[in-house]
């Protein structure tokens, strides 16, 4: 369902304007309307988290019993949680936290997940065996379970969430950079390298890496909004980021046992703070995929 | 054109520059495993004792059927195979045994052409890029002239400069090849193995290639190991010609004799199949019976002898080897 799209030919029928950087931005944006909404919906995710102090109304952790369940109006624009904290600051200063966990765990993940897959299907022989059943063990673990043993063990904390989430994702980032790394070391421009003389680890660079970055990409962005709803399960179970920090998934889950009926505005604004997210996450990958192929780019 | 140079092959006369490859009883077999313990169960003998050299600005079109291991002689000769026995020699040096970063200085001597112009080229490079790549890697120029040396390179192979940007699939599949092209003469080479460089390509397209190519040859004295199953254009391209079956050359010979006069029953069926261009020649047709057999079981004695037309008996106990019928003509036959 991708649209082929001839920047070139589209560039000189927009006319003299696209010369600047602004011309082609808006080109762009006019090119990947999806990817710019998705885009715009990042940046504000990034926005909010750099400069939640300045944006956020309140102390997103000052409680006010006088405010307790406050509806949404007045001076909590979002109403208030059962200790009587500003739900618009939390969730402003949440942004902070999600965007920590989804963007840090999607990076771990695929950077070690990209070495293993990469070179286990350049190299294969023992140490693809080797790789391979040391994924199938990492695999057959529980996240939760995973989780669990770091947090008793280290104590629950932002940087061992975002250790925890990225675990997972590494074998499925490594399967499937190893099917491709497979397919594409077979190519004749991979033996067109080799002629040339150029090292293994060059080519495995160079020729196969670049190869295999749509289906990253499309794992990545994935991986950007699941990781933020991971997060808030394990917030919810107690594993994730403690208390008082403001956490969407926490601020969901707690909200969603106990006050959906009384209070459905804890509920509904961070569920939409987290699909706005993890929306904006997924819009913003398709785009920079067809972006970054230049057979889609011509 | 070639003809004045094609003299006598180099090996006879020790006085003479080496050749630019030399190929002595090559050998390339693939271990067939099966089972969960990767046992092997056997071999396929896709080379399987072949000699040729290649002298300096020359051209030896290598041909036969799909599977008859000519694409595996000339992967191996390049050294992206690992040869099984047998030696290589690059104008007088045996390359055989060298490591990888023995061999990479020897790289620049010998470059490949490939069939399929699609999967040759790396889809995320520009073409500038991937024909500057080979003078990256060996380090020759700085930036700047490098630059310049790839546009002096577009303009040989006739392409324009202002193409360098632009990606593999923008360009049409004779524009590819000769991108490739490009990237096989960037390091200067002796020697260039074309692995059914055209068959890929239109044939009106394959007459531009070919010519290209011929151009070059005559232009920088490049040596071609030219690979392909068309004898029309082998016939126009080559000074010599090897004939292979089944992993062995049964012929070989100047171009000239080998087209007027074939000696192995196989040359002579391979011959007669292509079709001749002027309806008013009537010639007999030798079609040849069945399959070629399993290069993992291939026959005793003559490979060929399943499907000649003139098999006696000792054709099934005894392997023939090639034997010189006078000129360089050499035959692997035993009734001819």
């Amino acid at each position: 369902m991708t649209k082929i799209v001839n920047h070139s030919v589209e560039l000189a029928k927009a006319g003299a304007g696209v010369e600047s950087r602004l011309g082609k931005a808006w080109f762009m944006a006019r090119t990947y309307p999806l990817g710019a909404i998705g885009l715009l919906l990042f940046l504000g995710l990034v926005f909010c988290g750099l400069f939640a102090d300045l944006l956020a109304p309140m102390d997103p952790v000052t409680t006010s019993a006088a405010s307790s369940l406050a509806a949404p109006g007045g001076i909590h624009a979002l109403g208030a949680d059962m200790m009587g904290r500003d739900m618009l600051s939390r969730i402003i200063h949440g942004a902070r936290i999600s965007l920590a966990v989804g963007v840090g765990s999607t990076i771990i993940g695929c950077f070690f997940g990209v070495i293993l897959g990469l070179a286990s299907g350049y190299l294969l022989g023992w140490f693809d065996l080797i790789t391979q059943r040391f994924i199938d063990i990492m695999q057959a673990l529980p996240l939760l379970v995973m989780a669990l043993v770091m947090a008793a063990a280290l104590g629950p904390s932002l940087e061992n969430t975002v250790i925890a989430i990225s675990i997972p994702l590494i074998p499925h980032v490594a399967r499937v950079i190893r099917s491709n790394t497979l397919s594409l070391r077979e190519m004749p421009f991979v033996e067109a390298a080799k002629a040339i003389g150029m090292s293994e680890s060059r080519i495995a660079l160079k020729h196969v890496l670049p190869n295999t970055l749509a289906p990253l990409i499309v794992l990545a962005t994935a991986q950007l909004g699941s990781a933020i709803l991971t997060e808030a399960s394990l917030s919810f179970l107690g594993l994730g980021i403690p208390e008082p920090h403001p956490s969407w998934g926490r601020m969901l889950s707690e909200s969603a046992a106990e006050y959906v009926r009384a209070a459905p505005w804890l509920v509904i604004f961070p569920g939409i703070a987290i699909s706005l997210a993890v929306f904006g996450a997924n819009l913003l990958g398709d785009a920079v995929r067809d972006i970054l192929d230049p057979r889609q780019r011509s | 054109m070639a003809e004045a140079k094609t003299t006598a092959p180099a090996q006879t006369n020790p006085a003479a520059e080496p050749p630019v490859l030399e190929v002595t009883d090559l050998k390339k077999h693939f271990p067939v495993q099966s089972g969960v313990l990767r046992r092997t169960i056997g071999h396929v003998y896709a080379v399987d004792g072949v000699t040729f050299s290649v002298g300096r600005g020359e051209t030896l079109g290598l041909v036969g059927e799909s599977g008859c291991g000519k694409s595996t002689v000339g992967r191996t000769a390049m050294r992206l195979l690992e040869p099984t026995a047998g030696s290589i020699k690059l104008s007088g040096v045996d390359v055989t045994h060298l490591s990888k970063e023995e061999l990479r200085p020897y790289r620049r001597q010998m470059q490949i052409i490939f069939q399929d112009p699609f999967s040759s080229l790396n889809p995320r490079m520009t073409a500038g890029e991937i024909v500057k790549e080979p003078l990256y890697i060996h380090n020759i120029g700085d930036n700047a002239s490098r630059q310049e040396m790839t546009k002096a390179l577009f303009d040989r192979v006739g392409l324009r400069q202002a193409q360098m940007n632009n990606y593999p699939h923008q360009f049409s599949g004779g524009q590819r090849q000769r991108i490739g092209i490009a990237r096989a003469l960037a390091l200067n080479p002796h020697l260039i193995v074309g692995d059914e460089p055209v068959s890929a390509l239109d044939v009106s397209i394959q007459a531009q290639v070919i010519n290209l190519m011929m151009d070059l040859q005559e232009e920088m004295e490049v040596a071609y190991l030219f690979i392909a199953h068309d004898l029309a254009v082998v016939e126009h391209i080559s000074d010599y010609v090897a004939v292979m079956y089944l992993g062995r050359i049964v012929e070989y010979a100047d171009k000239k004799t080998l087209f007027r006069n074939p000696l192995h029953p196989y040359t002579e069926a391979l011959l007669s199949a292509a079709p001749i261009p002027d309806p008013t020649i009537r010639r007999e047709k030798k079609i040849l019976q069945g399959d070629v057999p399993s290069p993992v079981n291939p026959p005793k004695g003559c490979h060929f002898n399943t499907r000649c037309p003139y098999a006696e008996e000792r054709c099934f106990v005894e392997a023939p080897i090639l034997k010189d019928k006078g000129d360089g003509h050499t035959v692997a036959c035993h009734l001819r």
